[in-house]
């Protein structure tokens, strides 16, 4: 076929780019990469962090796998902490302090993993709270969201089994606790628990099998989830903020090549070095103070991650309530481990299709909403933030009574009755903004941008001069509808009192004060929201 | 047709349109040779910062020794490379964003989408090549294929799952059995029995079932105390267990009733063992009653009684399964 064979390119790059179209046919596909449109704004930034710590866990993780064995057989310890030598400890703990102290680097690399296991679920946090109140989960992006809420689940259970392996005295007591939450659950607790455990707890083979799910199984499943959201993301294309030129049917931003690409690199190596930061200079999870695990210890103010913190506070919120039922058991810890949780990511994950099947949108969607145009989602959005928060902050009840003399009793009352009271509040709170914030949105609209500049009328009255945005009517109200985008509400914003000055600490340009009041203003007769009067009305 | 054109005529065939590109620099301004200095600069101490971390690496001592007890510079070691390492990091992401932002055009491009349902002769065709599709292997008419592969399918599907039934383990007595039995020495931390002189009133130890590997038993670990002299009279012992103490000591299982962790806090005054893990409290004088936190049950009690060496030893196992809870244990 002659047509398919092209001119030959006068540099090298130029024939092996040749040379690979003529195998591949890639061209075009190529060039709608490069020329792939993305908006611009920070917003959309959260999603990346949570990738690009993804990426830094592979790598540091890997290091460690080098050094780490998940052995539960006990040996006595003879490392360089001279501490713990001649303790007996499992090769587990004893490996992971040789991470610390006998592998050159070690230590910086074991930290920089767990600093990054704790950004990782944090940016997945704060990116599905974006697309919570933005109302980017709409159609045609529901499944995307699905999968989201599996990447924060399987997140969470990569992070607690990945802190279960040094069995430290806190890991084991964590794995405690996790053996007695499969004990809880109804008829099959004894035998899911054996099953997991090997036998009674603490058996021999639970690190060796956390492990293997912690380095294999689940990132395996996240990167196969993670292609999958980002192919999708590329698929329906990036949703974007309402604003001039932006409509349902196009995408306003740069193409990918070469400036979104550019900042995306230098983003990714800006978060790894956050991470290489706190890993170098902010301890975490010090290990070696805390000694091999021992059923019979337990260090006071025990403390899991962060992001399993909100299921520590309720099971320490929730009241001592035993079920019996013909002679059998559901033992209080079911519920607050197993069930509430269950409960919340179902909730979670359904979301799109409550949302779509209350309000009846079955609408395509690709601008986003501003949360005060959505009050309803808002204010469930914030109260779903206030009943994790009081959960959030009942995991550590135990160390605010301590640090601030509260009796620990009432802390925990707090909790139990802030579970309740707070959410509703903290609904009617946001929806009463989201209205306040709409309301202001139109009265700009309508009646221009406060100047901040008082004017008194000749028969004594004071009013303060509002800036319309456009054309106003007979009455000196603006037409301007709503569009969902910002409104400005400062002059600065639209130009009016001149633009804020670059420069830090001097500045790079001279300030360019443009008066306010003209010169050859004609002091006309004023109106009573301080416009002049249209002659002609 | 020139460059231009070609990227122009390339953007409409992807239905990319940009509206609006400005460089942010005048070309051959001393703007511009600003920014490509600060890029420079950045990519350059990237740079050296890296080769600081790698001089660092090889040459910094690193070896801690704890024994000395004295802060030597290897405990700047790990400081100091996640310092340089992230600096390198840093220092080149600056540097990619300071050359995108500053040399690179500014511009905003426009791209149609082209979304929602295919075109209804892309659908009727789909539809109707995959209906052919099934008819071709006949599934919806060939009732016994269909139902013998849903039976195959089945059963292979179980079959794999089956192999997990390698896992599984029968839980038998084992959660109700602990190593103590009649007779069998109380041993403390140190691994030697334990005499009522040994204990002062108000204190309380952690006690171990005297046989190998004793001290690391994950069911067997309980507390021994002494109550104060004000609190024997309020002693109250649960119903049955009345003979289980001995004298002013009391012994309970330290691995709480609710999720597991060894009991771990004490208030003498009060008599009130506190969970650090989820803060259940119970109370000693009172057959180790829960009254306060998420755990419903009392701590079990070990029957103790003093031998004739004076040593204590337990009367027997505990008389009913210690720590949390689970479908089979009833009451």
């Amino acid at each position: 076929m002659s047509s398919r064979t092209a001119a030959r390119p006068a540099t090298a790059v130029g024939r092996t780019a040749s040379q690979l179209d003529e195998r591949l046919t890639i061209a075009a596909p190529l060039r709608r990469t490069l020329n792939k449109v993305f908006p611009d704004h920070w917003s959309f930034l959260l999603g990346e962090i949570a990738l690009y710590s993804f990426i830094i866990l592979l790598l540091t993780g890997t290091y460690l796998t080098f050094f780490f064995d998940a052995s539960m057989q006990e040996i006595v310890y003879d490392g360089s902490y001279a501490p713990l030598r001649g303790i007996e400890m499992s090769r587990a703990y004893a490996t992971s302090l040789d991470i610390s102290f006998d592998v050159r680097g070690g230590l910086l690399m074991r930290q920089i993993h767990h600093w990054s296991a704790l950004l990782f679920v944090a940016s997945i946090v704060v990116h599905l709270m974006r697309t919570f109140f933005t109302g980017a989960f709409r159609k045609p992006r529901e499944a995307n969201w699905v999968i989201g809420v599996l990447l924060l689940l399987l997140a969470i259970l990569e992070g607690v089994f990945g802190y279960s392996l040094p069995d430290d005295l806190l890991s084991g007591t964590g794995l405690r606790i996790i053996n007695a939450i499969f004990l809880s659950i109804p008829v099959v607790g004894t035998w899911v628990s054996f099953a997991v455990f090997g036998g009674e707890f603490p058996g021999t083979v639970i690190i060796g099998r956390f492990y293997i799910l912690h380095v294999l199984l689940i990132p395996g499943i996240l990167l196969a989830l993670i292609a999958a959201h980002l192919l999708l993301v590329v698929k329906n294309k990036h949703t974007q903020y309402p604003g001039p030129g932006r409509t349902e049917d196009n995408v306003v931003g740069k193409r990918m090549f070469p400036v979104f690409a550019a900042k995306s690199t230098g983003f990714f190596m800006v978060v790894f070095g956050l991470t290489a930061a706190l890993g170098g200079l902010v301890q975490i999870n010090p290990i070696w103070l805390y000694g091999p695990y021992d059923p019979s210890q337990v260090s006071a103010g025990s403390q899991p991650d962060w992001y399993v913190g909100f299921l520590d506070g309720s099971t320490r919120l929730f009241p001592p309530w035993d079920i019996y039922l013909f002679g059998y058991n559901i033992p209080p810890l079911f519920w607050p481990t197993i069930v509430l949780p269950g409960l919340l990511f179902t909730v979670l994950a359904f979301y799109p299709f409550i949302e779509a099947k209350l309000t009846k949108d079955r609408a395509h969607h690709n601008l986003l909403q501003r949360p005060r145009d959505v009050p309803v989602r808002t204010a469930i959005g914030a109260m779903a933030l206030a009943f994790y928060t009081v959960l959030w902050i009942s995991g550590g009840n135990d160390l605010i009574a301590d640090k601030f003399n509260i009796s620990l009793n009432a802390m925990t009352w707090i909790g139990r009755i802030g579970l309740i009271v707070a959410p509703p509040i903290a609904y009617w709170v946001a929806y009463r903004i989201c209205l306040g914030l709409q309301m202001h949105d139109r009265e700009v609209l309508e009646h221009g941008v406060e100047t901040g500049i008082i004017r008194r009328l000749p028969h004594g009255e004071f009013i303060e001069v509002h800036q319309p945005l456009g054309p106003v009517d007979a009455h000196g109200h603006g037409s301007l509808q709503y569009g969902g985008a910002p409104v400005p509400k400062r002059m600065n914003h639209i130009g009016g009192m001149g633009r804020a000055v670059k420069g830090f600490f001097v500045p790079l340009e001279e300030s360019q004060a443009r008066p306010v009041t003209s010169e050859n203003e004609k002091a006309g007769e004023l109106t009573g929201s301080g416009r002049p009067k249209d002659p002609e009305a | 047709m020139s460059r231009a054109d070609l990227v122009t005529l390339g953007g409409k065939m992807d239905g990319v349109q940009v509206i609006y590109a400005e460089q942010p620099v005048e070309p051959g301004s001393a703007a511009e040779r600003r920014a490509e200095r600060q890029v420079g600069a950045s990519f350059v101490g990237a740079g050296l910062a890296a080769l600081a971390f790698m001089v660092v690496y090889v040459a910094w001592p690193w070896e801690v020794d704890t024994a000395g007890g004295g802060v030597g510079l290897a405990t700047l070691y790990t400081p100091l490379l996640g310092l340089l390492m992230a600096l390198a990091l840093t220092l080149i992401g600056v540097g990619v964003v300071l050359w995108a932002k500053k040399l690179m055009p500014y511009e905003v491009a426009v791209q149609e989408r082209h979304e929602g349902a295919s075109p209804e002769i892309e659908r009727q065709t789909t539809a109707a090549t995959l209906v052919d599709v099934g008819n071709a292997t006949g599934i919806a008419r060939r009732t016994l294929v269909k139902r013998s592969l849903g039976f195959g399918g089945l059963m292979l599907g179980l079959m794999a799952v089956f192999p997990l039934g390698g896992l599984i383990k029968k839980p038998g007595t084992a959660l109700s059995e602990t190593p103590w039995e009649e007779g069998m020495p109380l041993l403390g931390l140190n691994g030697l029995p334990i005499r009522p002189a040994d204990m002062r009133p108000g204190s309380l130890q952690t006690v171990f079932p005297a046989v190998e590997g004793g001290s690391r038993s994950a069911d067997g670990v309980a507390m021994l105390i002494r109550l104060l002299p004000n609190q024997v009279a309020d002693y109250r012992a649960r119903e049955g267990q009345e003979d289980f103490h001995w004298n002013d000591f009391v012994a309970y299982s330290k691995i709480c009733t609710h999720a597991g962790c060894p009991v771990s806090l004490y208030e003498q005054e009060t008599a009130r063992i506190l969970c650090p893990c989820h803060q259940s409290q119970f109370v000693a004088t009172d057959g180790a009653k829960s009254i306060f936190g998420p755990a419903t049950r009392s701590l079990p009690q070990l029957a103790i009684e003093v031998d004739g060496d004076g040593y204590f030893v337990a009367k027997g196992d505990f008389t009913e399964p210690i720590g949390p809870a689970y479908w089979e244990r009833s009451t």
